[in-house]
């Protein structure tokens, strides 16, 4: 128990997770913890084909096996209008399919057993036919006249899915023909997955008596899902409850509706029984969502002495079978058109053309708010190319563009309104924290003596916190997002998110800012999310969102408690209301510091000694919409030794200086940003799904798609500076998918960087040992 | 990920392995420390009706010189290995290989006869044996026979281990009195299988090499035996230029193929760089050891 | 079809009539129910399964539980003490070395056994130790701290016994 003395730590301390004692213990419950009472498992057969017909499914022996209940096909959900289902993206996806796949690793059919043994066993008995069909592998040859569809269901028969533009054509191109100099570069950005190391799942429970369908899921938007699944099945949406539990890492993969869990659910109708179904990593990186696959032509136009001017980029992006990116509605291309950066340019034109291949769906993110990862690597890697062609220094060259603090607010060429920044700040910090200058000076004697050593600098702008209801949605539903907070009468609390955890410490982030706003102890504060039938609707965790609009829910709504209690305050120290200022967490008459009283106090008097026109009770719900996306920045600085002997790159420094305004708790920030660093170097270095020709993907285990160990992932050293945010309640600006979207070209401009004296000009990620080597060896710089 | 039915085990000695063998002539397995096997049974591309445990077997994890060689148990554990004060001295070479298979977890039950025996050419052991001069001992109810770790490394997962016998140990010569081995191992993360591994032995005469032993991982159907190399090495001493040629000729003896672990000549030249490092290392702890 | 095993679940006797080809992991989730222990991957890469056998870390996916009759198994719920967590799972509290807490259990078990044996580890035999255990949301290097911070606290514990901490809400 607390006394009054109990310090309330809200914001800015570095308090212990609260969530940390169960997960220690082996006590916290992730999806495959739950079992209830009968429950049956569920396993599906996937295609082996990208592209097929199928012209038979026979389940009979699978029937036959004791222990198995049912089979369910395309055919089955087909009668009852199920064999399909909205995508986020307002396209439509296959459940199961009814005649026809479009991927590898495809959902065809589904056991129901109830056992997991037995229904592993039956899987292997269901005999499928499949008549193959040429896959469509390459998005550019998708768009050519003769190519196959792959989605001959739709009225148009194309590939193509939708063209995207921003920013001003024809200003740009005026630019570009007038410029003194333009530099070229295409990047590819490569497919990846996310990997949390919990795979999917869910355990659907419906029941008859109550028709209601319950169901614990792997999800970051338990809302927004409920929402999907009413849509879907047309289940009255108080009769579904959609419960997220402790998830073991999301990272975007964890948004979309995934067929298995529809299927799960409609087994659980059909069999009276829960039915429990648990993703293996196979099946989790052959067919869930992926993220990246750009094709991008970038053009940066700027004068002989360094200041950029004009950028104009053109994108093709693979977004597989399915248009199920977890985009805002108005977004298809997510946030893309941030990729001006940190730098003032004149115009700049940006366009995305959607193509369909016989690939899982594309386009959810990989920590990453809505393709700003892919944006940040072109731009950061474009100033580079830029200050290499000019002979200048890539920090320079920044210093020159950067947009001054003094601008802001700033509105891009694309028409973002960045809220608050201090670029130049950031960067100088980095630069001292590693000694820049000594670095360059030790690169120069390398190289004299045929070492390789390169420095990559990134300064880049991340645009997270959608959004504003006047320009983002998913399916209609408005990016709000919420909080419902009760003071108990002793002064406690509950606090109900729309948002949901992946690991991110809500629980405890979310107590810091209810402790702070109400000035009672974080230990007395509890926060709850994840289940639908007792959190307030909002839309989930992910792009970086939760501390921008629930957070800012949480403290709105913490502030309408406030001006209650200060009804009751007054009532409380007979004072008048207009006499009492909110001082150290607690109401004081002004002028008169000894009469006060806190919080603790006026929770018990809401309940049991009230003024007459207030109601009894200490609560308030607040639905907060952002006025603005919130901007958080950084300068990170990447040293890389090239082994010339194989290739390998070995990073020997990474320097973090973030800027995400106002912080809640300083070591979880760290924390995030620790983990995006690893999830940006991972990608640079190591990750990448591909296909061969035949549609067979390549990297369908943990021994081929390559999650950095502890070996490979070096010393992250980090740094901040602190520029708040204008319009977020406190300050804030949302930091989880910072270092994710920064680290990439900071990493791969170290690499152009050590290689740069060859001529070398770009290497797209991942940077294989093998690429460099072939570039050392084509220079004649291989150790022989 | 669920494996098929089969049928558990655990014989308490050799004969009773025999017996379980002849048995099920056709549908049995081995079990060693199961760390590549297990997961083959998971994915189902193995599916033996039944499993053999070698783990209660006795003696059959032995770790000692005996008779002018290093006996090694087949159940011999990775993590033994590692840890082993005579192998890091006496076998700096072993030690190098035991400590880069897969993970530290994997090498607690990881044994080196599994190693051997599952004649994965990814396998870190079959050619550092190559370089040794290891030789094999496999024993059936027909008695025992020892073989060459050439002659029983015959493909791709395949050994001239005959149905009824059982590989029951792995013997190294002691090392001459000047003398080093090394294994270096390129990978794209720790746990992975090699691009290429290297595993060397050179023993000196003086300044001059009088024998060298080099064995190439993951670049062939099989780990391969630098025959080339290994004879021009001999009587010279390990000069630059001479180390560099044997490299060479390493990398002329790998016959990669293309794969996520990258290109035909970008494995050659990690062949090539490898063997030399490896050669150079060896040669310094040969001069460290004399 | 199925066999008898016996065995030693921190330090509570178990037996169970069990299918040969059960998963030492499946065993200790869905016959004990204990759940700390996690499945992330099929391929003995990612370390979620760790558990100990007879204080030796092994990845319980990898192994069928017919083969741990008469062993001693140690899981994570094995590691608190009369009420007081190990110094392990304190480290990991104070340096905040774990964010979703799925791979932890893991973790936790490697670093136990490797610190029985490497008192005072340097960061850099640390992180070998832990190459066999994937994290994807810290980067490690709070992982690392969170050892450390645990070896410390038993070598001053060994050398002056003092009371562990407990962490509480």
């Amino acid at each position: 128990m607390t006394t009054e003395t109990t310090p309330i730590r809200g914001m800015g301390h570095s308090v212990k997770r609260k969530e940390d004692p169960r997960f220690l213990r082996g006590k916290g419950r992730y999806v495959d913890d739950i079992k209830l009472p009968g429950m049956l498992y569920m396993d599906i057969v996937r295609s082996p084909y990208a592209h097929a017909n199928i012209t038979r499914i026979d389940a009979s022996k699978a029937l036959a096996l004791p222990g198995v209940l049912a089979v369910i096909t395309g055919k089955d959900l087909d009668e009852a209008g199920l064999a399909w289902m909205p995508t986020l993206m307002g396209d439509k996806q296959m459940v199961l399919p009814v005649d026809r796949v479009v991927y590898q690793a495809q959902e065809v059919a589904a056991v129901i057993a109830t056992e997991r043994y037995i229904a592993a066993d039956a899987i292997t008995l269901i005999e499928v036919e499949y008549e193959p069909l040429p896959p469509v592998m390459d998005p550019f040859k998708a768009l050519e006249a003769d190519s196959p569809l792959v989605r001959p269901d739709r009225e148009q028969k194309t590939n193509h899915i939708w063209h995207w533009e921003a920013g001003d054509a024809a200003q740009t191109d005026a630019i570009f023909q007038q410029a003194e100099v333009v530099v070229k570069q295409d990047l590819y950005i490569p497919r990846i997955h996310v990997s949390s190391i919990e795979t999917c799942g869910c355990v659907a429970s419906f029941d008859s008596v109550e028709g209601k369908l319950t169901v614990y899921m792997t999800t970051q938007a338990p809302h927004a899902i409920r929402t999907v699944f009413s849509l879907v099945t047309g289940i009255a949406e108080h009769k579904i409850r959609i419960v997220s539990p402790d998830i073991g890492g999301g990272f975007g993969g964890k948004v979309p509706v995934y067929p298995g869990y529809v299927i799960a659910s409609v087994a659980s109708l059909k069999t009276g029984h829960p039915v429990k179904w648990i993703e293996d990593r196979s099946e989790n990186l052959q067919a869930d969502s992926f993220a990246r696959d750009y094709h991008i032509s970038a053009e940066l136009a700027a004068t002989k002495d360094g200041a950029m001017q004009a950028l104009r980029v053109k994108t093709l992006a693979d977004h597989g079978a399915f248009d199920a990116a977890a985009n805002p509605s108005k977004f298809p291309a997510g946030l893309f058109s941030v990729i001006t950066g940190s730098y003032t340019l004149k115009a700049a034109h940006v366009e995305v053309d959607g193509v369909y291949t016989n690939k899982p769906s594309g386009g959810v993110a990989y920590r990453c708010s809505f393709r700003v990862t892919e944006a940040v690597h072109t731009i950061e890697r474009m100033v580079d190319t830029l200050a290499q062609q000019l002979g200048l220094d890539p920090a320079d060259v920044r210093m020159k563009n950067f947009i001054q603090p003094e601008a802001f607010p700033y509105t891009s060429p694309t028409g973002w309104e960045y809220d608050s920044g201090n670029y130049p700040a950031a960067l100088r910090k980095a630069m001292e924290k590693i000694d820049y200058a000594g670095l360059r000076q030790e690169q120069a004697e390398k190289r004299a003596r045929g070492e390789l050593m390169g420095i990559g600098i990134s300064t880049f702008t991340e645009i997270v916190g959608a959004g504003p209801s006047h320009t983002f949605d998913i399916l209609g539903i408005k990016m709000f997002d919420s909080c419902e907070i009760r003071v108990h009468p002793t002064g406690s609390v509950i606090a109900r998110i729309g948002v949901q955890s992946q690991g991110q410490g809500h629980e405890t982030t979310f107590a810091q800012i209810v402790a702070e706003e109400l000035g009672l102890p974080v230990e007395n504060i509890t926060v709850e999310h994840g289940d639908t039938d007792t959190a307030p609707y909002g839309l989930g965790t992910y792009a970086s969102r939760s501390t921008p609009t629930a957070g800012a829910a949480t403290a709105v709504a913490a502030r309408k408690i406030r001006e209650k209690a200060r009804k009751i305050a007054a009532h409380l120290l007979e004072a008048n209301v207009d006499d009492l200022e909110w001082q150290d967490y607690k109401f004081q008459v002004k002028g008169s510091p000894g009469r006060s009283v806190g919080m603790k106090e006026i929770a018990f008097a809401a309940y049991t000694n009230f003024p007459s026109d207030v109601e009894a009770g200490l609560e308030a719900v607040d639905y907060y919409d952002p006025p603005n996306l919130t901007f958080p920045f950084g300068a990170y600085i990447c040293v890389v030794d090239i082994d010339r002997g194989t290739g390998q790159v070995k990073i020997r420094r990474f320097v973090a200086v973030d800027d995400c305004g106002n912080i809640i708790n300083p070591m979880i920030v760290d924390g995030q940003i620790h983990g995006g660093l690893t999830m940006g170097m991972a990608p640079a270095l190591m990750e990448a799904i591909t296909y061969d020709e035949n549609g067979n993907m390549q990297q369908g285990t943990f021994m081929e798609y390559l999650l950095p160990t502890a070996m490979e992932t070096p010393v992250w050293e980090t740094d901040k500076t602190i520029t708040p945010s204008p319009h977020h309640p406190f300050g804030a600006k949302g930091v989880g998918e910072s270092a994710t979207v920064g680290a990439p070209p900071a990493i791969a401009n170290a690499v152009v960087d050590a290689l740069s004296h060859l001529g070398v000009t770009h290497i797209d990620i991942p940077i294989t040992p093998w690429k460099v080597y072939a570039i050392l060896e084509a220079h004649g710089v291989a150790e022989l | 990920m669920i494996p098929d039915n089969f049928s558990y085990l655990a014989p308490a000695s050799l004969p009773e392995v025999w017996d379980a063998l002849h048995e099920h002539p056709d549908d049995a397995k081995i079990l060693a420390g199961g760390q590549s096997l297990i997961p083959l049974m998971k994915f189902r591309l193995a599916n033996p009706a039944y499993l053999i445990d070698l783990r209660h077997v006795p003696d059959m994890d032995t770790l000692a010189e005996r008779d002018g060689a290093l006996v090694l148990g087949a159940m011999v554990r990775e993590a033994a290995l590692e840890r082993s004060p005579l192998i890091q001295q006496r076998y700096p070479g072993i030690h190098d290989a035991s400590a880069v298979v897969a993970d530290p977890l994997v090498r607690n039950w990881a044994t080196v006869g599994g190693n051997l025996a599952h004649a994965d050419p990814a396998n870190d052991h079959p050619a550092m044996m190559l370089a040794l001069g290891a030789r094999v001992v496999a024993q059936s109810p027909r008695g025992r026979r020892e073989l060459s770790i050439d002659d029983f490394l015959v493909d791709t997962m395949e050994t001239a281990l005959q149905p009824d016998e059982v590989l029951v140990e792995i013997h190294v010569p002691q090392p001459a009195a000047r003398s080093g081995s090394a294994y270096l191992k390129l990978e794209r993360k720790v746990g992975d299988y090699a691009i290429a591994a290297v595993g060397v032995q050179l023993a000196f005469d003086g300044e001059v090499i009088s024998h060298a032993g080099i064995g190439l991982t993951n670049v062939g159907p099989k780990a391969i035996r630098a025959q080339q190399a290994e004879a021009f090495l001999v009587g010279k001493q390990p000069s630059d230029e001479t180390v560099r040629e044997a490299a060479r000729l390493a990398a002329q003896a790998a016959d990669p193929t293309a794969d996520l672990r990258g290109p035909v000549e970008y494995k050659r030249a990690i062949v090539r760089t490898l063997t030399a490092r490896a050669l150079r290392l060896a040669a310094q702890r040969a001069t460290a050891l004399a | 079809m199925t066999q008898h095993v016996k065995m030693t679940l921190n330090g509570q006797p178990i037996e169970a009539d069990i299918e040969p080809r059960l998963l030492l992991v499946h065993f200790i989730r869905e016959v004990a129910n204990l759940t700390g222990t996690h499945i992330g991957c099929d391929t003995t890469s990612c370390g979620a399964c760790t558990v100990q056998i007879n204080g030796v870390p092994s990845k319980s996916c990898t192994l069928f539980a017919v083969q741990m009759d008469g062993e001693e198994i140690r899981t994570v719920e094995g590691m608190e003490q009369n009420g007081a967590l190990h110094p392990l799972q304190e480290g990991f509290y104070q340096e905040h070395g774990l964010q979703c807490g799925f791979c932890t259990p893991g973790m936790l078990m490697t670093a136990e056994a490797f610190l029985r044996e490497h008192p005072a580890p340097t960061d850099d035999e640390i992180r070998q130790a832990i190459a066999g255990n994937l994290c994807r949301c810290t980067g490690y290097v709070n992982i690392v701290k969170a050892i450390q911070h645990a070896a410390k606290h038993i070598r001053e514990e060994q050398a002056a016994p003092v009371a562990t901490a407990e962490v509480t809400r």
